[in-house]
């Protein structure tokens, strides 16, 4: 298991990555922390004729707070973010997200960009994107532009990037104070990827009822699914086991053909998910 | 196919190679340079035997090309120990019967070895998430699980004694 011979350029400009990309000549592709791709180059399962590594590019690898975000630079490591303070302090959702990721071993090299363009619809990081409603910075030949989360994962391991596109920095808005949040997930091994997951955050207006909320699951779907109707029903509602409950009916009932695998057939991720939505909710309520 | 001229420091020698640029990291550190106690079994990421430290941070080789290391310091299994005796992560497993065939072994050691500079006092479940990246078919993991906490408390003790000296 090796790859296919290729070509391998480091440019040290977005510019430059951007025209390699652009060229029609050959067919190129991103890598980043490789972690995705390298599996799949080492089977053979893509063989690109020009690898660019971003590596050497200036301006990607950044933790900031601004404008009431957290901007994240796209191939900053997911042990970076692991061991941010100020995303475990603003966006404690995402920090305990990313314990989920692979390993530590993984996470090394693993980056933000590279979770996000994989789009894998058990993976952890795109769910929680959608989740705090954050943006995908990209740049490409005809220059920037910004895609809301929830228009970017299109479908199994598909985004809305053109091919000559670059995903840059991802923006995660920092939640309210006050916004109570949970992330669960269920996997065979602590590491593995998820059989099912969920990602939650909760707002409860004065009077104590449910002001707002986002509920996104993966590993039931072709990417992260958000449960508008669970959403919904739990509007304007007392906190509570009952409340809870229903959300987890609404997500089962909404949920119509969750993927089957070895690992687990569809009536069980649909139960999972049903599960984790209604203890995740109660967790989520608790940190409002 | 491109060819490139890395600049890597392996071990704490300087090494200048052309390579190809398919070449991953492990094929390059064991055909290459001759360092076969990385070892390669899945060449996927998911068993870990190919474990090495890429800047001290515990990484797949098999997941890495050769050309990526170019101006990167790689430590490998090799590199553990003094040209004479054991380290002390290496003691640790031994005397704890961590291994059995040894084939997952330089893996368990390199992370382990970067869990320990991190934190010299890791509890039971720092130590497990690190040990839960690296596949081991042989011993049952628990005799690895006690051979990192006696590694541990040895790492501590020649702290000590260093701090003291
Ligand atoms: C053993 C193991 C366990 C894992 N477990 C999990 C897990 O539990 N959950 C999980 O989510 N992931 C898991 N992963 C995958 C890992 O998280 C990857 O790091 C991640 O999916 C891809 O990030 P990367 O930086 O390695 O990207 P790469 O592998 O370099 O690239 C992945 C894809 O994204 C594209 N790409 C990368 N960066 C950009 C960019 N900036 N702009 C445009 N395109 C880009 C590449 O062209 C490629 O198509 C695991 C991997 C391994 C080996
Ligand atoms: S050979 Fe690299 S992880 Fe298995
Ligand atoms: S000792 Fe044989 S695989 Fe671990």
């Amino acid at each position: 298991m090796k790859p296919a011979p290729l070509d391998y350029a480091a440019p040290e400009t977005l510019a430059e990555a951007v025209a390699l990309l652009a060229d029609a000549s050959r067919e190129a592709k991103v890598i980043a922390g490789g972690q995705s791709l390298m599996p799949m180059l080492n089977m053979r399962l893509a063989r690109p004729e020009l690898l660019v590594d971003l590596r050497r590019v200036d301006g990607l690898d950044h933790i900031r707070e601004e404008h009431g975000a957290i901007r994240i630079g796209a191939m900053t490591s997911k042990r970076e973010v692991e061991q941010s303070p100020l995303v475990r302090e603003r966006l404690p959702l995402l920090h305990a997200a990313t314990l989920h990721v692979g390993h530590p071993q993984i996470r090394s090299r693993g980056t933000v960009g590279g979770s996000m363009a994989q789009a894998d619809p058990a993976a952890e990081y795109p769910c929680v994107a959608v989740a705090l409603g954050a943006t995908m910075r990209v740049v490409g030949p005809g220059g920037e532009r910004t895609i809301p989360a929830a228009d970017f994962f299109v479908t199994y391991l598909t985004t809305a990037l053109e091919e000559d596109e670059i995903l840059v920095e991802v923006s995660f808005p920092v939640p309210a104070p006050g916004t109570g949040w949970s992330f669960t997930e269920i996997s065979r091994r602590h590491g593995d990827f998820a059989l099912a997951g969920a990602a939650i955050t909760v707002a409860l207006d004065g009077a104590g009822t449910v002001a707002d909320s986002a509920i996104v699951l993966f590993g039931v779907g072709p990417g992260p699914v958000r449960a508008h109707a669970a959403e919904a029903r739990i509007r304007g509602g007392r906190p509570g086991d009952e409340l809870y409950r229903e959300a987890g009916a609404a997500v089962a009932a909404a949920l119509t053909d969750p993927p089957a695998d070895v690992h687990a057939d569809s009536e069980y991720r649909r139960h999972l998910a049903a599960t984790m939505t209604t203890r995740g909710l109660a967790e989520a309520v608790q940190r409002t | 196919m491109s060819e490139h001229t890395v600049e890597v420091t392996v071990n704490g020698v300087a090494y200048t190679a052309t390579v190809d640029a398919r070449t991953t990291l492990v094929d390059f550190l064991r055909a290459e340079l001759g360092l076969t106690g990385t070892h390669v079994g899945c060449e996927h990421g998911v068993c870990g035997v190919c474990t090495v430290l890429v800047d001290g941070k515990a990484t797949r080789s098999c997941l890495m090309l050769a050309v990526q290391a170019d101006g990167l310091r790689i430590t490998t299994v090799e590199g553990l120990a003094e040209a004479e005796g054991l380290h002390p992560i290496q003691e640790a497993f031994a005397e704890e019967h961590g291994l059995q065939c040894g084939f997952c072994t330089p893996g368990f050691l390199m992370a382990t070895h970067e869990l320990l500079e991190a934190n010299p006092d890791p509890g039971d479940d720092e130590i497990r998430d690190v040990l839960g990246g690296q596949l081991c078919r042989c011993t049952g993991y628990q005799s690895i699980l006690r051979s990192v906490h006696l590694a541990a408390s040895k790492t501590r003790a020649q702290r000590a004694a260093d701090a003291h000296a």
